[in-house]
């Protein structure tokens, strides 16, 4: 029987195996920042251990970072502890690392990915559950915690259980207006938050194969928000071409020899899946959550569910908690529903193709009345790039506020946080409880429907802005 | 790590289903750089709420968490773990954990035990008759225990065999890995040149 395309990249790097115990896997790249990190140098320290392979260890500081003023010093004396702890242990360990201010630095998984470390076939690690978004090159990429940070500075391996296998075949093509988002968000509502658990999941299927970088990006990112140890999906033309020319990408005789390997990094004919999911991208549509987890979600088109209607005890009571939380009442339209904050952002959708998208939609536009519309590019690179292309002037003449690179409102842990009962369209991963600032309300959204939000002020999609056009508002 | 083979603490049942790690301590709490002084952050939007469980006086003590299915899941971050553990909790009893929180749990000694759905509920129901009891967690046995005479719960939980080893022993995986340190540098020797490097 053949393999599938995560059982060959597994067996690659299986450095050690034996009966009942779990696999030792060598890890190709290990990705740094400053929050899951300190206590991990600080052990090493203690043992007197030294990071066994710097040259395949890559930190930057993208959690606590601000997004104005960071030129100046950071505000935060607990923030600017945590990253000064980062500087110290770089520098004591050796460890490569971009900091705020360093035309490299951004969100970690934003940062492999654009200077080409992340390449098909690699094992690929962080101290950060989105490490999954890496999956989208062909790459094993999950997320660990900070004991298993320490095991991979000191050892540059990891034991792992070996994981499930599962098939996701999405057929079709996404309609106009439909993006990756919405169709990582119409599988989480159907698997819901647990359904992806203890597997390798394999995005596949034509509206897979459509999809550019930045948009299998966007699904692979999201594997874990259903619960998978890692998503991935098998390389291709597509995959090549946005590596070629990267600054790590492998040049000359070396680039023909890693293609000639990425070439072999599919699901073989007969290889077996675990489990399958088959989905139609032809009916989806634009897709936004109204609960706190990502797996409550509807249609935008939809209407904020009935606890009632659902079978499960305890999707019923979920139901009813998160609806109280969100301040919102079954049987409302999504679209009648008013946002006060917009975030164009993160990893999951903060790169350069995310922000031209936004741009296409808002120009012309003006921010609503009572709406504010927050733009943070994933990295200093796509900052420049957005730049370049003329973008930040869309969203600055729109009323936006176009800020510097970082997580940000993603998580709150910088200054960019809701207020408690302020409701967000957020283009991030989370929608949990308190997740962007304590009692904040978060819908998780598209950039499409962020940016045509931006400008009504309500939920909505861009067929929305035609109509406010045609009725010359 | 301290070797873990039984427990018995006062249990608090936490009737939750999907209670993600930015539930059990926000980001906001993850910004020291110590081990030590998480229980400030866990739980920290209910703390305020008088009728959240761990507020009521027979709980103060509590050291086994029951929780509803779906625990830990979201964000990496192993503050969670630690966070339950500055608090007290030796042991956390779910029907269905996350990936990354259980793994993270096993390697800081906290003991994820899964058991079935309807042994959460028998629990629950007995905390409910009998506020501030106590749940037995045997790791060596696999076995939780609560009450006594003809309603007393006895059932198994699920753990895998290595973590259990691990713990039952108090081993570092650390030590354990860089013992096979020949076989690592065999592996590194034999890498493809092409292969990216940051430095």
């Amino acid at each position: 029987m053949g393999k599938t395309l995560s059982e060959k990249v597994w067996d690659e790097h299986v450095v050690r195996s034996a009966e009942g115990e779990p696999d030792l896997l060598f890890i190709d790249l290990h990705l740094i920042h400053e929050v899951t990190s300190p206590q991990a140098f600080d052990g090493l320290r203690l043992a007197g251990r030294k990071v066994r392979r710097p040259d395949l260890t890559l930190a930057t500081e993208d959690h606590n970072v601000p997004t104005l003023d960071w030129d100046k010093p950071i505000a935060d004396p607990v923030s600017k502890t945590q990253v000064d702890t980062l500087r110290k242990n770089a520098e004591e360990f050796g460890v490569r690392l971009h900091p705020l201010g360093d035309v490299e630095q951004g969100i970690v998984h934003v940062v492999g990915p654009q200077l080409g470390l992340t390449q098909p076939g690699m094992t690929i690690v962080c101290g950060d559950s989105h490490t999954s978004t890496h999956g989208a090159f062909g790459a094993i990429a999950f997320g660990i915690g900070t004991s298993e940070v320490e095991h991979v500075l000191a050892t540059q391996t990891l034991m792992q259980a070996k994981p499930k296998t599962m098939a996701v075949t999405i057929n079709g093509s996404l309609p106009e207006g439909v993006t990756a988002k919405d169709m990582v968000l119409t599988l989480i509502t159907h698997t819901g938050t647990g359904g992806g658990q203890g597997y390798i999941v394999e995005y596949r299927g034509q509206a897979i194969e459509e999809l550019s970088m930045e948009g299998r990006m966007t699904v692979c990112n999201m594997s874990i928000e259903w619960g998978a140890k890692a998503g991935l999906i098998a390389p291709d033309q597509t995959t090549f071409d946005y590596i070629e020319g990267k600054p790590e990408a492998p040049k000359g005789a070396d680039w023909d020899a890693a293609v000639a390997h990425w070439k072999t990094l599919v699901t073989d004919e007969d290889a077996e899946f675990d489990k399958e999911i088959v989905l139609d991208a032809s009916e989806m549509t634009p897709f936004v959550t109204w609960g706190t987890n990502p797996g409550q979600g509807v249609p935008l088109g939809g209407n904020v569910p009935d606890p009632e209607s659902f079978d499960d005890e305890q999707d019923r009571i979920g139901a009813e908690n998160a609806l109280k939380y969100m301040g919102l009442e079954a049987g409302m339209p999504m679209r009648d529903v008013h946002v006060d904050t917009v975030f164009v952002g993160s990893c999951t959708n903060g790169r350069i193709e995310d922000l031209r998208l936004a741009a296409e939609i808002i120009k012309g536009h003006k921010v609503a009345d009572g709406t504010r519309l927050l733009v943070v590019p994933g990295s200093v690179r796509v900052r420049m790039q957005a730049e370049t292309e003329g973008l930040h002037e869309v969203f600055i003449e729109a009323g936006a506020e176009w800020r510097g690179a970082g997580c940000s409102m993603c998580l709150g842990m910088n200054p960019d946080q809701l207020t408690p009962g302020e409701r967000s369209a957020s283009t991030s991963n989370r929608n949990f409880e308190g997740r962007q600032g304590k009692g904040g309300r978060t819908h998780l959204v598209s950039v499409p429907v962020a940016a045509a939000t931006a400008v009504r002020g309500t939920l909505s999609s861009p067929a929305d802005l035609s109509e406010l056009a045609g009725a010359g508002a | 790590m301290e070797k873990f083979t039984t427990h018995t603490g006062v249990a608090a049942p936490l009737k939750r289903s999907n209670v993600d790690t930015d539930q059990i301590i926000p980001a906001v709490y993850l910004k020291r750089v110590t081990r030590t002084g998480f229980e400030d952050g866990l739980f920290a939007a209910w703390r305020n709420d008088e009728s959240f469980v761990l507020n009521k006086p027979e709980y103060a003590a509590a050291s086994v968490l029951v929780a509803g299915p779906d625990f830990g899941t979201g964000s990496s971050r192993e503050h969670a773990v630690w966070a339950l553990q500055n608090y007290g909790f030796k042991v956390v009893i779910s029907s269905r954990f996350a990936d990354i929180f259980r793994g993270n749990s096993g390697k800081a000694g906290l003991l994820a035990a899964q058991v079935d759905e309807k042994v959460v509920q028998k629990i629950w129901d007995h905390l409910d008759d009998h506020p501030g009891a106590t749940v037995t967690v045997d790791l060596e046995s696999r076995t939780v225990k609560a009450g006594e005479g003809p309603d007393a719960i006895e059932d198994s939980f699920d753990i895998d065999d290595y973590t259990r080893y691990r713990l039952l022993n108090g081993l570092d995986d650390i030590g354990i890995t860089l013992s096979s340190e020949a076989e690592i540098a065999a592996f590194e020797s034999k890498r493809p040149s092409w292969k990216p490097a940051t430095l």
